[in-house]
């Protein structure tokens, strides 16, 4: 038993506080720790300055560009840059698409794509979901039939992230009918600027603009951007989902948050009394931090793990279960702890309205709702527990 | 990072479990536990020549282990065990009497048995009259007392002292859980000093008494589980087994969810024993420990149905002893109240 980083992985996290510390704008982790909303620039920025590192693709081998980190890396790398609130990386084309080229696509397309991810010229979205295909995504009904060259592609995709900065999306499409409904899939890249592709805003609870609902109405999508075989769509987005629940806890997420609570609540108010001294407070507080000390080891448990094997195992779904309850009891207190204050409602549409209100608190409420996702998103927790019974238990 | 026990560890725990798994079975287990002595004195002598107790303690106090992950090895079998031989107080003595420059050997070799009363609510004084202390008062709940040569008692001012047990009135009773108890009484009883300002040593005591009862808990959930995941794979309603409804599958994805927390606290704890952080970090276990206990209890009940309500039912009696765990050294809202007055 040894819970502590090894030599070698306390001289790399030395080494990335050091970047952080100089190449980490201020005005960026100013915007993250107030709450506020990053423009694209900001997030294009930032990518930029990591990618001269060599580390934007954290989950990229070496031979395509990325540093070819194992799960113990990575996880310092995330952690870190969540102390230091750098810009979360948007996971779309490095942290989702990247590994599936590199594991599914033909060489030419690898050549074609990843670079352009790499060096920002594409900003990709997801296109999975869809109003009739939630947590069963297998049900999806965007259609795209083949003519000549061509898919004909008809559909809807739907919660589709950060939608509004992508020039591309990459979409299961369902190519066949078959009885069972996962064999008739395909994952298709799509150019964003073919006609017949609408993509509107959806306006979430606490106002802003995140994710949006897409439109395909015979939009020809060239057979070239097939990836991997026609029908074998599943397979990926599978595998693409496993990439997606690396850093699944969000313990990084959780300790900030902790940290910028507890500073919150051991403040002198008006009257000079602090929150913490309010015994039932410092109870739900308590109860937070001591569920977040067993997360941290839980999480470092899983990545010993994944680094002896390879891979994540189901059990990450339980990181995913735990991880999101954490942060989401997280966000609720911290939204108590501003009692009536936490009720202020900002403009959501700029990135400048943050002069109008004092940043560090005005948002806390538009967090906790906006967090609510987190237990939405990525498979719902429900679905989790669906996979956990089945793999873990095997009922 | 490594979360792989060494090699001693990993042998201990498997002679251990297979010791325990060969001569502990649960008809044996509530035979034992539940009739005066309220434990089994053979099955205890065994223990201690398998070096139960010399774990317990470093090499330079006699014996070959002492460290958070010795503990929590020697507990988390115990636990899945379900086993009922009075180790806990022993380990608390061992502790006390270390840390006091006492003599352990009599201890390990288990020829001297040992309990502690430490609790709060213990009532007792002391008086010196030259140079002899007596002590008087009464403790209503110590384990293991009725089995003891020897107790260390702890006053009401802090001080620790060393009783014979046939100088005080000693009246042995069984538990709900299984094991047993006895209620002290000590009238002029005489006394050996062993600290004056005992209350450093006797937190110390009740941090690693706290992670030993972690450890049990966490051994014992993980068999209650297993008991409970085979009987929702077997156990026919409506034509299924009852795991194929999603209400028992979610809920059980939960317990196991649960106890992974637990012995990540669990093993958190024993990490930072013999650290400046040893005290608040055992808290925070034994808190989290109180809480998921509880629910790991009430479901293994509960998703089990009428089965094990009955005695006949190992599961009932792991639930028995989860519930009374958060009972011993402080329970789930003592400990988050020591947690919370650091904010």
């Amino acid at each position: 038993m040894d819970l502590s980083f090894s030599a070698a992985e306390i001289a790399f996290r030395d080494d990335l506080r050091g970047f952080l510390a100089e190449n980490l704008p201020v005005d960026l982790s100013d915007k993250v720790r107030s709450g506020a909303e990053l423009s694209k620039a900001d997030m294009e920025r930032w990518h930029a300055i990591l990618n001269t590192r060599g580390w934007l693709a954290t989950t990229w081998p070496r031979d395509f560009g990325g540093p070819g980190w194992g799960p113990v890396q990575r996880h310092i790398f995330e952690e870190e840059c969540c102390l230091a609130y750098a810009p979360r990386i948007v996971p779309f084309g490095l942290n989702m698409l990247g590994p599936v080229l590199i594991k599914f696509a033909t060489p030419r397309q690898q050549a074609e794509y990843l670079p352009r991810i790499l060096d920002g010229r594409d900003w990709w979205c997801q296109g999975f979901s869809e109003p009739g295909a939630g947590s069963d995504l297998a049900s999806l009904k965007t259609r795209a039939v083949r003519d000549g060259e061509h898919y004909v592609m008809n559909g809807q995709k739907t919660w589709t992230t950060l939608g509004q900065h992508a020039n591309r999306i990459f979409c299961l499409v369902r190519t066949a009918t078959t009885a069972k409904p996962q064999a008739g899939i395909s994952f298709v890249l799509v150019d964003l600027d073919t006609p017949g592709i609408e993509m509107r805003p959806i306006r979430l609870i606490e106002g802003g603009h995140e994710v949006n609902e897409v439109f395909f109405t015979d939009v020809r999508v060239p057979i070239a951007n097939l990836i991997g075989e026609e029908n074998q769509g599943w397979t990926i987005a599978k595998y693409l989902l496993t990439h997606e629940r690396t850093n699944i806890a969000g313990v990084g997420f959780s300790v900030q948050a902790f940290e910028q609570l507890k500073m919150l609540a051991q403040q002198p108010r008006p009257d000079g009394t602090r929150l913490v001294d309010a015994p039932l407070f410092a109870a739900r507080l308590a109860r937070i931090e001591i569920d977040l000390e067993a997360m941290k080891i839980t999480n470092l448990r899983m990545l010993a793990d994944a680094q002896k094997n390879g891979a994540p195992g189901p059990e990450s779904s339980m990181l995913k279960i735990k991880g999101t309850e954490i942060r989401q009891a997280l966000d609720d207190l911290a939204r108590r702890a501003l009692g009536l204050a936490a009720a202020a409602f900002p403009p959501t549409d700029t990135d400048t309205n943050t002069a109008l209100v004092s940043p560090d608190h005005t948002r806390i409420a538009m967090k906790y709702f906006n967090n609510r996702k987190l237990s939405i998103f990525g498979g719902s927790n429900e679905i989790q527990r669906n996979i956990l019974s089945k793999t873990m238990l095997g009922l | 990072m490594n979360f792989e026990p060494t090699e001693e560890r990993r042998m201990l725990r498997e002679t251990l479990t297979r010791f325990l798994a060969d001569h502990y079975p649960i008809g044996h287990r509530n035979a034992v536990a539940y009739t005066a002595p309220f434990h089994d004195p053979t099955r205890w002598t065994e223990l201690v020549e398998l070096g139960i107790l010399h774990a317990l303690a470093p090499e330079a106090q006699g014996g070959f282990g002492g460290g958070g992950f010795d503990i929590t090895t020697v507990f988390e079998s115990l636990g899945n065990a379900l086993c009922p031989e009075p180790v806990l107080g022993t380990l608390l003595a061992a502790r006390i009497l270390g840390a006091t420059g006492g003599d352990l050997g009599p201890l390990l070799t288990g020829s001297r048995r040992y309990a502690v009363a430490l609790d709060r609510s213990n009532s007792v004084t002391a008086n010196e009259t030259n140079n002899r202390w007596v002590l008087n008062g009464r403790c209503d709940v110590v384990y293991g007392g009725g089995t003891a040569d020897r107790l260390l008692v702890a006053t009401d001012t802090g001080a620790v002292f060393k009783v014979y047990a046939d100088a005080v009135q000693v009246t042995p009773y069984g538990m709900i859980d299984g094991g047993g108890a006895a209620m002290l009484v000590l009238d002029n009883t005489p006394a050996t000093l062993i600290a004056l300002n005992g209350r450093p040593v006797i937190q110390d005591a009740c941090d690693v008494g706290a992670l030993a009862l972690c450890a049990e808990a966490v051994g014992a959930m993980n068999a209650g589980a297993a008991m409970l995941l085979e009987y929702l794979k077997t156990r026919q309603q409506f034509g299924k087994p009852i795991g194929e409804f999603q209400v028992l599958q979610h809920r059980m994805v939960n317990l196991m969810t649960e106890i992974e927390q637990a012995r990540s606290i669990t093993i958190l704890a024993a990490s930072r024993l013999g650290t400046d952080t040893q005290s608040r970090i055992s808290s925070m276990a034994k808190s989290l420990i109180g809480r998921t206990a509880l629910l790991v209890a009430e479901e293994l009940i509960q998703m089990q149905g009428g089965i094990a309500m009955t005695w006949d039912c190992a599961a009932s009696h792991f639930a028995k002893r989860l519930v009374m765990i958060d009972h011993q050294l402080g329970d789930t809202d003592r400990h988050l109240q020591f947690v919370a007055n650091a904010y």
